[in-house]
Protein backbone atom coordinates (compact mmCIF):
# COMPACT_ATOMS: atom_id res chain seq x y z
CA UNK A 1 0.00 0.00 0.00
CA UNK A 2 1.16 3.50 -0.80
CA UNK A 3 1.17 6.32 1.75
CA UNK A 4 1.72 9.95 1.05
CA UNK A 5 0.62 13.53 1.37
CA UNK A 6 -1.36 15.79 -0.90
CA UNK A 7 -1.31 19.58 -0.96
CA UNK A 8 -3.96 21.89 -2.34
CA UNK A 9 -1.37 24.70 -2.48
CA UNK A 10 -3.39 27.27 -0.55
CA UNK A 11 -1.70 30.41 0.69
CA UNK A 12 -3.52 31.05 3.95
CA UNK A 13 -2.88 33.44 6.80
CA UNK A 14 -1.67 31.68 9.94
CA UNK A 15 -4.56 32.52 12.30
CA UNK A 16 -2.31 32.23 15.37
CA UNK A 17 0.13 34.90 14.17
CA UNK A 18 -1.78 36.83 11.51
CA UNK A 19 1.12 36.24 9.14
CA UNK A 20 0.55 35.32 5.50
CA UNK A 21 3.41 33.60 3.65
CA UNK A 22 4.42 35.07 0.31
CA UNK A 23 3.94 33.05 -2.86
CA UNK A 24 7.69 32.61 -3.06
CA UNK A 25 7.84 31.24 0.47
CA UNK A 26 4.92 28.89 0.05
CA UNK A 27 6.19 27.52 -3.26
CA UNK A 28 9.57 26.73 -1.70
CA UNK A 29 7.77 25.29 1.34
CA UNK A 30 5.86 22.84 -0.83
CA UNK A 31 9.10 21.66 -2.43
CA UNK A 32 10.59 21.21 1.05
CA UNK A 33 7.50 19.25 2.13
CA UNK A 34 7.76 16.92 -0.88
CA UNK A 35 11.46 16.25 -0.27
CA UNK A 36 10.75 15.65 3.41
CA UNK A 37 8.00 13.19 2.45
CA UNK A 38 10.59 11.07 0.66
CA UNK A 39 13.11 11.48 3.47
CA UNK A 40 10.71 10.17 6.13
CA UNK A 41 9.77 7.17 4.00
CA UNK A 42 6.46 8.16 2.46
CA UNK A 43 5.68 6.93 -1.05
CA UNK A 44 3.65 9.67 -2.75
CA UNK A 45 3.48 13.44 -3.04
CA UNK A 46 0.48 14.88 -4.88
CA UNK A 47 -0.12 18.52 -5.75
CA UNK A 48 -3.33 20.33 -6.70
CA UNK A 49 -4.08 22.53 -9.69
CA UNK A 50 -5.84 25.86 -9.30
CA UNK A 51 -6.18 29.00 -11.37
CA UNK A 52 -7.21 31.50 -8.74
CA UNK A 53 -5.87 32.97 -5.51
CA UNK A 54 -5.33 31.96 -2.73
CA UNK A 55 -3.70 29.00 -4.51
CA UNK A 56 -0.34 29.07 -6.26
CA UNK A 57 -0.26 25.78 -8.13
CA UNK A 58 -1.40 26.62 -11.64
CA UNK A 59 1.30 24.48 -13.25
CA UNK A 60 1.74 21.25 -11.27
CA UNK A 61 3.98 19.55 -13.85
CA UNK A 62 6.57 22.34 -13.49
CA UNK A 63 6.65 21.94 -9.72
CA UNK A 64 6.62 18.15 -9.86
CA UNK A 65 9.48 18.05 -12.38
CA UNK A 66 11.53 20.25 -10.05
CA UNK A 67 10.74 17.90 -7.18
CA UNK A 68 11.51 14.86 -9.33
CA UNK A 69 14.99 16.23 -9.95
CA UNK A 70 15.63 16.38 -6.20
CA UNK A 71 14.16 13.01 -5.20
CA UNK A 72 14.87 9.43 -6.20
CA UNK A 73 12.05 7.25 -5.00
CA UNK A 74 9.01 9.47 -4.41
CA UNK A 75 5.96 8.85 -6.63
CA UNK A 76 4.65 12.17 -7.97
CA UNK A 77 0.98 12.74 -8.52
CA UNK A 78 -1.69 15.43 -8.65
CA UNK A 79 -4.76 16.29 -6.61
CA UNK A 80 -6.22 17.06 -9.02
CA UNK A 81 -5.38 17.74 -12.68
CA UNK A 82 -8.31 19.56 -14.25
CA UNK A 83 -9.67 17.39 -17.03
CA UNK A 84 -12.42 19.90 -17.82
CA UNK A 85 -10.65 23.19 -18.48
CA UNK A 86 -7.26 21.93 -19.67
CA UNK A 87 -6.79 20.96 -23.28
CA UNK A 88 -6.38 17.16 -23.22
CA UNK A 89 -3.61 17.53 -25.80
CA UNK A 90 -1.63 19.67 -23.35
CA UNK A 91 -2.27 17.19 -20.52
CA UNK A 92 -1.02 14.33 -22.72
CA UNK A 93 2.12 16.27 -23.63
CA UNK A 94 2.91 17.73 -20.19
CA UNK A 95 2.48 14.53 -18.21
CA UNK A 96 4.36 12.37 -20.73
CA UNK A 97 7.19 14.91 -20.51
CA UNK A 98 7.09 14.79 -16.72
CA UNK A 99 6.99 11.00 -16.85
CA UNK A 100 10.22 10.93 -18.88
CA UNK A 101 12.00 13.43 -16.64
CA UNK A 102 10.91 11.61 -13.48
CA UNK A 103 11.93 8.20 -14.77
CA UNK A 104 8.35 6.95 -14.64
CA UNK A 105 7.63 8.06 -11.05
CA UNK A 106 4.43 9.80 -12.16
CA UNK A 107 0.72 9.21 -12.07
CA UNK A 108 -2.08 11.71 -12.06
CA UNK A 109 -5.47 12.22 -10.55
CA UNK A 110 -8.10 13.78 -12.76
CA UNK A 111 -10.80 16.03 -11.33
CA UNK A 112 -13.40 18.38 -12.72
CA UNK A 113 -12.79 21.38 -10.49
CA UNK A 114 -15.72 22.99 -8.73
CA UNK A 115 -14.74 26.65 -8.91
CA UNK A 116 -17.40 28.18 -11.13
CA UNK A 117 -15.53 31.22 -12.47
CA UNK A 118 -12.57 29.12 -13.69
CA UNK A 119 -14.56 27.46 -16.46
CA UNK A 120 -15.35 30.59 -18.52
CA UNK A 121 -11.73 31.77 -18.14
CA UNK A 122 -10.84 28.71 -20.18
CA UNK A 123 -13.76 29.00 -22.58
CA UNK A 124 -15.90 26.37 -20.86
CA UNK A 125 -19.13 26.17 -18.87
CA UNK A 126 -19.34 24.44 -15.46
CA UNK A 127 -22.66 22.91 -16.50
CA UNK A 128 -20.69 20.86 -19.04
CA UNK A 129 -18.42 19.48 -16.28
CA UNK A 130 -19.33 15.81 -16.73
CA UNK A 131 -19.47 15.83 -20.57
CA UNK A 132 -16.09 17.65 -20.61
CA UNK A 133 -14.55 15.08 -18.28
CA UNK A 134 -15.89 12.24 -20.42
CA UNK A 135 -14.88 13.61 -23.83
CA UNK A 136 -11.52 15.06 -22.78
CA UNK A 137 -10.43 11.87 -21.06
CA UNK A 138 -11.50 9.70 -24.00
CA UNK A 139 -9.21 11.85 -26.16
CA UNK A 140 -6.38 11.85 -23.59
CA UNK A 141 -6.43 8.03 -23.53
CA UNK A 142 -6.13 7.85 -27.30
CA UNK A 143 -3.32 10.42 -27.40
CA UNK A 144 -1.29 8.24 -25.04
CA UNK A 145 -2.29 4.82 -26.35
CA UNK A 146 -2.20 5.49 -30.12
CA UNK A 147 0.76 6.97 -32.02
CA UNK A 148 -1.34 8.77 -34.63
CA UNK A 149 -4.76 10.15 -33.77
CA UNK A 150 -7.63 11.37 -35.94
CA UNK A 151 -10.28 12.83 -33.71
CA UNK A 152 -13.27 15.14 -33.61
CA UNK A 153 -15.57 15.98 -30.71
CA UNK A 154 -17.81 18.58 -29.21
CA UNK A 155 -15.41 20.67 -27.14
CA UNK A 156 -12.13 20.89 -29.02
CA UNK A 157 -10.93 21.63 -32.50
CA UNK A 158 -10.50 18.37 -34.48
CA UNK A 159 -7.18 16.55 -34.80
CA UNK A 160 -5.97 14.99 -38.01
CA UNK A 161 -2.87 12.79 -38.05
CA UNK A 162 -1.75 14.16 -34.69
CA UNK A 163 1.04 12.57 -32.65
CA UNK A 164 1.37 13.70 -29.04
CA UNK A 165 5.03 14.01 -28.06
CA UNK A 166 6.93 12.83 -26.21
CA UNK A 167 5.40 9.39 -26.46
CA UNK A 168 4.79 7.86 -23.00
CA UNK A 169 7.90 6.38 -21.40
CA UNK A 170 8.41 2.73 -22.46
CA UNK A 171 5.15 2.97 -24.39
CA UNK A 172 3.13 2.96 -21.17
CA UNK A 173 1.04 5.95 -20.12
CA UNK A 174 1.05 7.22 -16.52
CA UNK A 175 -1.54 5.52 -14.34
CA UNK A 176 -4.70 7.58 -13.95
CA UNK A 177 -6.86 8.05 -10.88
CA UNK A 178 -10.24 9.72 -11.17
CA UNK A 179 -11.11 11.89 -8.19
CA UNK A 180 -14.60 12.85 -7.18
CA UNK A 181 -16.42 13.91 -4.06
CA UNK A 182 -20.00 13.52 -5.13
CA UNK A 183 -20.45 12.43 -8.77
CA UNK A 184 -21.12 8.73 -9.35
CA UNK A 185 -20.57 9.37 -13.08
CA UNK A 186 -16.86 9.82 -12.34
CA UNK A 187 -16.74 6.54 -10.40
CA UNK A 188 -18.41 4.97 -13.44
CA UNK A 189 -15.76 6.52 -15.71
CA UNK A 190 -12.93 5.13 -13.55
CA UNK A 191 -14.57 1.70 -13.56
CA UNK A 192 -15.12 1.72 -17.32
CA UNK A 193 -11.41 2.25 -18.04
CA UNK A 194 -10.18 0.08 -15.19
CA UNK A 195 -8.45 3.18 -13.78
CA UNK A 196 -8.10 4.05 -10.10
CA UNK A 197 -10.77 5.87 -8.13
CA UNK A 198 -9.71 8.38 -5.49
CA UNK A 199 -12.27 9.51 -2.98
CA UNK A 200 -11.46 12.88 -1.47
CA UNK A 201 -13.05 11.47 1.69
CA UNK A 202 -12.02 14.33 3.96
CA UNK A 203 -14.89 16.76 3.58
CA UNK A 204 -17.85 14.37 3.74
CA UNK A 205 -19.24 11.71 6.04
CA UNK A 206 -17.69 8.26 5.73
CA UNK A 207 -20.91 6.59 4.63
CA UNK A 208 -20.90 8.76 1.51
CA UNK A 209 -17.37 7.63 0.62
CA UNK A 210 -18.35 4.04 1.35
CA UNK A 211 -21.22 4.18 -1.14
CA UNK A 212 -19.12 5.81 -3.87
CA UNK A 213 -16.33 3.26 -3.50
CA UNK A 214 -18.79 0.36 -3.37
CA UNK A 215 -20.37 1.65 -6.59
CA UNK A 216 -16.98 2.00 -8.29
CA UNK A 217 -15.94 -1.51 -7.24
CA UNK A 218 -19.21 -3.02 -8.52
CA UNK A 219 -18.86 -1.24 -11.87
CA UNK A 220 -15.13 -2.14 -12.14
CA UNK A 221 -16.16 -5.78 -12.00
CA UNK A 222 -19.07 -5.18 -14.40
CA UNK A 223 -16.67 -3.71 -16.98
CA UNK A 224 -14.47 -6.81 -16.79
CA UNK A 225 -11.30 -5.53 -15.12
CA UNK A 226 -11.31 -8.06 -12.28
CA UNK A 227 -13.30 -8.73 -9.17
CA UNK A 228 -14.72 -5.81 -7.18
CA UNK A 229 -12.10 -6.19 -4.47
CA UNK A 230 -9.34 -5.85 -7.06
CA UNK A 231 -10.39 -2.34 -8.06
CA UNK A 232 -7.82 0.38 -7.34
CA UNK A 233 -8.97 2.69 -4.56
CA UNK A 234 -7.33 5.72 -2.99
CA UNK A 235 -8.52 7.77 -0.04
CA UNK A 236 -7.78 11.20 1.33
CA UNK A 237 -7.29 11.74 5.02
CA UNK A 238 -6.71 14.72 7.25
CA UNK A 239 -4.69 14.55 10.44
CA UNK A 240 -2.97 16.69 13.04
CA UNK A 241 -0.87 14.98 15.66
CA UNK A 242 0.94 15.68 18.91
CA UNK A 243 2.17 13.19 21.46
CA UNK A 244 -0.76 14.06 23.74
CA UNK A 245 -4.10 14.34 22.02
CA UNK A 246 -5.13 17.36 24.12
CA UNK A 247 -2.07 19.24 22.84
CA UNK A 248 -3.02 18.40 19.26
CA UNK A 249 -6.57 19.65 19.74
CA UNK A 250 -5.43 22.82 21.48
CA UNK A 251 -2.87 23.66 18.79
CA UNK A 252 -5.02 22.79 15.77
CA UNK A 253 -8.32 24.34 16.89
CA UNK A 254 -7.63 27.87 15.69
CA UNK A 255 -6.46 26.56 12.30
CA UNK A 256 -9.58 24.44 12.07
CA UNK A 257 -11.94 27.24 13.10
CA UNK A 258 -10.57 29.55 10.42
CA UNK A 259 -9.82 27.01 7.70
CA UNK A 260 -10.91 27.67 4.14
CA UNK A 261 -13.54 25.14 2.99
CA UNK A 262 -15.03 24.14 6.36
CA UNK A 263 -14.04 26.84 8.88
CA UNK A 264 -16.62 28.99 10.68
CA UNK A 265 -19.05 26.07 10.72
CA UNK A 266 -19.14 22.99 12.91
CA UNK A 267 -16.81 22.60 15.87
CA UNK A 268 -13.57 20.62 15.59
CA UNK A 269 -15.18 17.87 17.68
CA UNK A 270 -18.32 17.74 15.50
CA UNK A 271 -16.39 17.73 12.24
CA UNK A 272 -14.05 15.03 13.57
CA UNK A 273 -17.07 12.87 14.35
CA UNK A 274 -18.73 13.53 10.99
CA UNK A 275 -15.68 13.21 8.70
CA UNK A 276 -12.33 11.34 8.78
CA UNK A 277 -10.54 14.37 10.29
CA UNK A 278 -8.40 13.05 13.15
CA UNK A 279 -6.74 15.44 15.58
CA UNK A 280 -4.95 13.63 18.36
CA UNK A 281 -2.11 11.25 19.17
CA UNK A 282 -0.28 9.14 16.58
CA UNK A 283 -2.04 6.09 18.02
CA UNK A 284 -5.45 7.68 17.42
CA UNK A 285 -4.49 8.41 13.81
CA UNK A 286 -3.35 4.80 13.36
CA UNK A 287 -6.61 3.41 14.73
CA UNK A 288 -8.84 5.75 12.75
CA UNK A 289 -6.96 5.14 9.50
CA UNK A 290 -7.02 1.36 9.90
CA UNK A 291 -10.78 1.75 10.34
CA UNK A 292 -11.15 3.15 6.80
CA UNK A 293 -10.64 -0.39 5.55
CA UNK A 294 -13.84 -1.45 7.33
CA UNK A 295 -15.98 0.57 4.94
CA UNK A 296 -13.98 0.73 1.66
CA UNK A 297 -12.25 -2.66 1.76
CA UNK A 298 -8.56 -3.25 1.05
CA UNK A 299 -7.31 -0.18 -0.76
CA UNK A 300 -4.13 0.91 -2.47
CA UNK A 301 -3.31 4.49 -1.62
CA UNK A 302 -3.72 6.69 1.44
CA UNK A 303 -2.89 10.39 1.10
CA UNK A 304 -2.97 12.77 4.05
CA UNK A 305 -3.59 16.50 3.95
CA UNK A 306 -1.16 18.09 6.39
CA UNK A 307 -0.09 21.46 5.00
CA UNK A 308 -3.19 23.62 4.67
CA UNK A 309 -5.09 26.31 6.60
CA UNK A 310 -2.02 28.41 7.34
CA UNK A 311 -0.03 25.81 9.28
CA UNK A 312 3.61 26.96 9.34
CA UNK A 313 6.22 24.89 7.49
CA UNK A 314 7.97 23.91 10.72
CA UNK A 315 4.75 22.36 12.03
CA UNK A 316 4.07 20.57 8.76
CA UNK A 317 7.56 19.04 8.79
CA UNK A 318 6.95 17.86 12.36
CA UNK A 319 3.73 16.20 11.17
CA UNK A 320 5.69 14.44 8.43
CA UNK A 321 8.24 13.22 10.99
CA UNK A 322 5.46 11.72 13.10
CA UNK A 323 3.82 10.15 10.04
CA UNK A 324 7.10 8.64 8.86
CA UNK A 325 8.42 7.49 12.22
CA UNK A 326 5.35 6.38 14.12
CA UNK A 327 2.25 6.15 11.98
CA UNK A 328 3.00 4.86 8.49
CA UNK A 329 5.27 1.94 9.54
CA UNK A 330 2.43 0.56 11.66
CA UNK A 331 -0.19 1.22 8.97
CA UNK A 332 2.00 -0.44 6.36
CA UNK A 333 2.39 -3.56 8.50
CA UNK A 334 -1.25 -3.80 9.57
CA UNK A 335 -2.76 -3.15 6.13
CA UNK A 336 -0.36 -5.63 4.51
CA UNK A 337 -1.22 -8.31 7.05
CA UNK A 338 -4.93 -7.87 6.36
CA UNK A 339 -4.73 -7.76 2.56
CA UNK A 340 -5.53 -10.99 0.67
CA UNK A 341 -2.97 -12.04 -1.97
CA UNK A 342 -5.30 -11.48 -4.95
CA UNK A 343 -5.77 -7.78 -4.14
CA UNK A 344 -3.23 -5.83 -6.21
CA UNK A 345 -0.96 -3.02 -5.07
CA UNK A 346 -1.26 0.42 -6.62
CA UNK A 347 0.10 0.33 -10.17
CA UNK A 348 3.55 1.84 -10.71
CA UNK A 349 5.47 2.42 -13.90
CA UNK A 350 7.42 -0.80 -13.30
CA UNK A 351 4.29 -2.89 -12.81
CA UNK A 352 2.55 -1.28 -15.79
CA UNK A 353 5.54 -1.90 -18.06
CA UNK A 354 5.66 -5.55 -16.95
CA UNK A 355 1.93 -5.95 -17.61
CA UNK A 356 2.30 -4.24 -20.99
CA UNK A 357 5.18 -6.54 -22.02
CA UNK A 358 3.17 -9.58 -20.95
CA UNK A 359 0.19 -8.39 -23.02
CA UNK A 360 2.38 -7.63 -26.05
CA UNK A 361 4.17 -10.97 -25.67
CA UNK A 362 0.88 -12.83 -25.60
CA UNK A 363 -0.25 -11.00 -28.72
CA UNK A 364 2.97 -12.02 -30.52
CA UNK A 365 2.56 -15.65 -29.47
CA UNK A 366 -1.01 -15.69 -30.78
CA UNK B 1 -56.99 1.86 4.64
CA UNK B 2 -53.49 3.03 3.87
CA UNK B 3 -51.39 5.27 6.11
CA UNK B 4 -49.94 8.44 4.71
CA UNK B 5 -47.12 10.53 6.09
CA UNK B 6 -47.43 14.27 6.27
CA UNK B 7 -44.30 16.32 6.92
CA UNK B 8 -44.82 19.64 8.68
CA UNK B 9 -42.00 22.14 8.30
CA UNK B 10 -42.36 25.11 10.61
CA UNK B 11 -39.92 28.00 10.84
CA UNK B 12 -41.25 29.83 13.89
CA UNK B 13 -38.62 30.93 16.38
CA UNK B 14 -40.43 31.52 19.67
CA UNK B 15 -42.07 28.90 21.89
CA UNK B 16 -44.95 28.72 21.43
CA UNK B 17 -44.93 30.45 18.06
CA UNK B 18 -48.01 31.44 16.10
CA UNK B 19 -46.28 29.79 13.11
CA UNK B 20 -46.26 26.47 14.95
CA UNK B 21 -49.88 27.03 16.07
CA UNK B 22 -50.93 27.51 12.46
CA UNK B 23 -48.89 24.50 11.36
CA UNK B 24 -50.55 22.33 14.01
CA UNK B 25 -54.01 23.44 12.93
CA UNK B 26 -53.24 22.77 9.28
CA UNK B 27 -51.83 19.33 10.18
CA UNK B 28 -54.81 18.37 12.35
CA UNK B 29 -57.28 19.54 9.71
CA UNK B 30 -55.45 17.57 7.01
CA UNK B 31 -55.45 14.40 9.12
CA UNK B 32 -59.23 14.79 9.57
CA UNK B 33 -59.74 15.46 5.88
CA UNK B 34 -57.71 12.36 4.98
CA UNK B 35 -59.70 10.27 7.45
CA UNK B 36 -62.95 11.44 5.80
CA UNK B 37 -61.44 10.15 2.57
CA UNK B 38 -60.62 6.79 4.11
CA UNK B 39 -56.92 7.29 4.79
CA UNK B 40 -54.92 7.37 8.00
CA UNK B 41 -52.06 9.80 8.36
CA UNK B 42 -49.10 10.25 10.62
CA UNK B 43 -47.59 13.67 11.23
CA UNK B 44 -43.83 14.30 11.28
CA UNK B 45 -43.00 17.80 12.50
CA UNK B 46 -39.68 19.41 11.56
CA UNK B 47 -39.08 22.44 13.78
CA UNK B 48 -36.42 24.34 11.88
CA UNK B 49 -35.41 26.27 15.00
CA UNK B 50 -33.82 23.10 16.37
CA UNK B 51 -31.79 22.78 13.17
CA UNK B 52 -30.58 26.39 13.00
CA UNK B 53 -26.94 25.46 13.62
CA UNK B 54 -27.15 22.29 11.54
CA UNK B 55 -28.31 24.42 8.62
CA UNK B 56 -25.54 26.98 9.07
CA UNK B 57 -23.00 24.14 9.24
CA UNK B 58 -24.39 22.67 6.03
CA UNK B 59 -23.89 26.00 4.25
CA UNK B 60 -20.21 25.84 5.20
CA UNK B 61 -19.43 22.14 4.89
CA UNK B 62 -21.76 21.16 2.05
CA UNK B 63 -23.23 18.15 3.82
CA UNK B 64 -26.01 17.50 6.31
CA UNK B 65 -25.08 16.17 9.75
CA UNK B 66 -27.04 13.22 11.09
CA UNK B 67 -29.87 15.17 12.71
CA UNK B 68 -30.40 17.43 9.70
CA UNK B 69 -30.17 14.41 7.37
CA UNK B 70 -33.01 12.77 9.31
CA UNK B 71 -35.13 15.92 8.97
CA UNK B 72 -34.46 16.18 5.24
CA UNK B 73 -35.26 12.50 4.71
CA UNK B 74 -38.53 12.97 6.60
CA UNK B 75 -39.56 15.83 4.32
CA UNK B 76 -38.53 14.39 0.95
CA UNK B 77 -39.99 11.00 1.83
CA UNK B 78 -43.44 12.29 2.89
CA UNK B 79 -46.71 11.96 0.98
CA UNK B 80 -47.52 15.61 1.51
CA UNK B 81 -45.84 18.69 2.94
CA UNK B 82 -47.26 21.45 5.12
CA UNK B 83 -44.79 24.36 5.09
CA UNK B 84 -45.29 27.34 7.38
CA UNK B 85 -43.01 30.33 7.80
CA UNK B 86 -43.14 33.61 9.65
CA UNK B 87 -42.81 36.69 7.45
CA UNK B 88 -39.47 38.41 7.95
CA UNK B 89 -38.68 41.54 5.91
CA UNK B 90 -41.63 40.97 3.57
CA UNK B 91 -40.79 37.34 2.69
CA UNK B 92 -40.25 33.85 4.07
CA UNK B 93 -37.68 33.79 6.85
CA UNK B 94 -34.01 33.16 6.18
CA UNK B 95 -34.16 30.00 8.27
CA UNK B 96 -37.01 28.67 6.15
CA UNK B 97 -35.24 29.47 2.90
CA UNK B 98 -31.99 27.95 4.15
CA UNK B 99 -33.76 24.65 4.72
CA UNK B 100 -35.11 24.81 1.17
CA UNK B 101 -31.62 25.69 -0.08
CA UNK B 102 -30.01 22.54 1.32
CA UNK B 103 -32.53 20.16 -0.24
CA UNK B 104 -31.22 18.25 -3.23
CA UNK B 105 -32.41 19.57 -6.54
CA UNK B 106 -35.56 17.75 -7.67
CA UNK B 107 -36.02 16.06 -4.29
CA UNK B 108 -39.48 17.63 -3.86
CA UNK B 109 -40.64 17.25 -7.45
CA UNK B 110 -44.36 16.43 -7.54
CA UNK B 111 -44.84 16.86 -3.78
CA UNK B 112 -48.32 18.11 -2.74
CA UNK B 113 -47.76 21.20 -0.58
CA UNK B 114 -49.93 23.30 1.67
CA UNK B 115 -48.33 26.69 2.27
CA UNK B 116 -48.88 28.79 5.38
CA UNK B 117 -47.46 32.04 6.73
CA UNK B 118 -47.83 34.23 9.77
CA UNK B 119 -46.98 37.88 10.32
CA UNK B 120 -47.45 40.75 12.72
CA UNK B 121 -49.79 42.51 10.33
CA UNK B 122 -52.31 41.45 7.68
CA UNK B 123 -50.53 43.70 5.17
CA UNK B 124 -48.14 40.80 4.52
CA UNK B 125 -50.85 38.34 3.55
CA UNK B 126 -49.83 38.25 -0.11
CA UNK B 127 -46.42 36.85 0.83
CA UNK B 128 -47.94 33.45 0.10
CA UNK B 129 -48.56 34.47 -3.48
CA UNK B 130 -45.51 36.59 -4.28
CA UNK B 131 -42.86 34.63 -2.37
CA UNK B 132 -43.97 31.17 -1.29
CA UNK B 133 -45.84 30.08 -4.41
CA UNK B 134 -43.02 30.97 -6.84
CA UNK B 135 -40.57 29.16 -4.56
CA UNK B 136 -42.65 26.00 -4.56
CA UNK B 137 -43.19 26.32 -8.30
CA UNK B 138 -39.42 26.44 -8.72
CA UNK B 139 -39.16 23.25 -6.66
CA UNK B 140 -41.66 21.62 -9.07
CA UNK B 141 -44.01 20.84 -6.21
CA UNK B 142 -47.80 20.93 -6.49
CA UNK B 143 -49.05 23.62 -4.08
CA UNK B 144 -52.77 23.61 -3.30
CA UNK B 145 -54.76 26.64 -4.49
CA UNK B 146 -55.51 27.87 -0.95
CA UNK B 147 -52.60 29.22 1.06
CA UNK B 148 -53.31 30.07 4.69
CA UNK B 149 -52.09 33.32 6.19
CA UNK B 150 -52.66 34.32 9.80
CA UNK B 151 -52.20 37.77 11.36
CA UNK B 152 -52.64 38.53 15.11
CA UNK B 153 -56.35 39.32 14.73
CA UNK B 154 -56.96 35.83 13.29
CA UNK B 155 -56.12 34.24 16.65
CA UNK B 156 -58.95 36.09 18.46
CA UNK B 157 -62.12 34.11 17.78
CA UNK B 158 -64.03 31.49 19.79
CA UNK B 159 -61.99 28.25 19.91
CA UNK B 160 -58.89 30.42 19.63
CA UNK B 161 -59.21 31.36 15.98
CA UNK B 162 -61.31 33.60 13.85
CA UNK B 163 -64.04 31.63 12.03
CA UNK B 164 -62.79 32.91 8.68
CA UNK B 165 -59.31 31.49 9.38
CA UNK B 166 -60.84 28.21 10.56
CA UNK B 167 -62.79 27.88 7.30
CA UNK B 168 -59.71 28.67 5.31
CA UNK B 169 -57.69 26.04 7.19
CA UNK B 170 -60.36 23.46 6.43
CA UNK B 171 -60.55 24.33 2.77
CA UNK B 172 -56.78 24.17 2.33
CA UNK B 173 -56.58 20.88 4.28
CA UNK B 174 -59.29 19.40 2.05
CA UNK B 175 -57.37 20.44 -1.05
CA UNK B 176 -54.17 18.85 0.27
CA UNK B 177 -56.03 15.67 1.25
CA UNK B 178 -57.49 15.45 -2.27
CA UNK B 179 -54.03 15.71 -3.81
CA UNK B 180 -52.50 13.20 -1.42
CA UNK B 181 -55.23 10.59 -1.83
CA UNK B 182 -55.06 10.93 -5.60
CA UNK B 183 -51.45 9.74 -5.60
CA UNK B 184 -49.76 6.40 -4.99
CA UNK B 185 -48.28 6.07 -1.51
CA UNK B 186 -44.68 7.24 -1.15
CA UNK B 187 -42.47 7.13 -3.06
CA UNK B 188 -39.17 7.91 -4.64
CA UNK B 189 -36.08 5.84 -3.88
CA UNK B 190 -33.61 8.35 -2.44
CA UNK B 191 -30.72 6.67 -4.25
CA UNK B 192 -28.46 8.76 -6.47
CA UNK B 193 -26.62 5.61 -7.55
CA UNK B 194 -29.73 3.98 -9.01
CA UNK B 195 -29.95 6.44 -11.90
CA UNK B 196 -26.31 6.74 -13.01
CA UNK B 197 -26.12 6.37 -16.79
CA UNK B 198 -23.79 3.67 -18.09
CA UNK B 199 -20.48 4.90 -19.45
CA UNK B 200 -21.55 4.02 -22.97
CA UNK B 201 -24.43 6.47 -22.50
CA UNK B 202 -22.06 9.08 -21.05
CA UNK B 203 -19.77 8.70 -24.08
CA UNK B 204 -22.76 9.27 -26.35
CA UNK B 205 -23.46 12.50 -24.46
CA UNK B 206 -26.14 10.96 -22.21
Amino acid sequence: MQFGVFSVSDITTDPTTGRTPSEAERIQAVVTIAKKAEEVGLDVFALGEHHNPPFFSSSPTTTLAYIAAQTTRLQLSTATTLITTNDPVKIAEDYAMLQHLAGGRVDLMLGRGNTGPVYPWFGQDIRDGIPLAVENYALLRRLWDEDVVDWSGRFRTPLSGFTSTPRPLDGVAPFVWHGSIRSPQIAEQAAYYGDGFFSNHIFWPAEHTARMVEFYRRRFEHHGHGSADQAIVGLGGQVFMRRNSQDAVREFRLYFDNAPVYGHGPSLEEFSAQTPLTVGSPQQVIERTLGFRDYVGDYQRQLFLVDHAGLPLKTVLEQLDILGEEVVPVLRREFAAAKPAHVPDAPTHTSLVAAHRTAVGEAVVR
Amino acid sequence: MSTRTLAVVTAGLSTPSSTRLLADRLAAATVSALRERGEDATIEVVELRTHARDLADHLVTGFANDTLRAAIDTVVGADGLIAVTPVFSASYSGLFKTFVDVLDQDSLTGMPVLMGATAGTARHSLVLEHAMRPLFAHLRTVPVPTGVFAAPEDWAGADGVDPALARRVERAAGELADLVTGRPAQRRPVDPFASVPSFEELLRGG
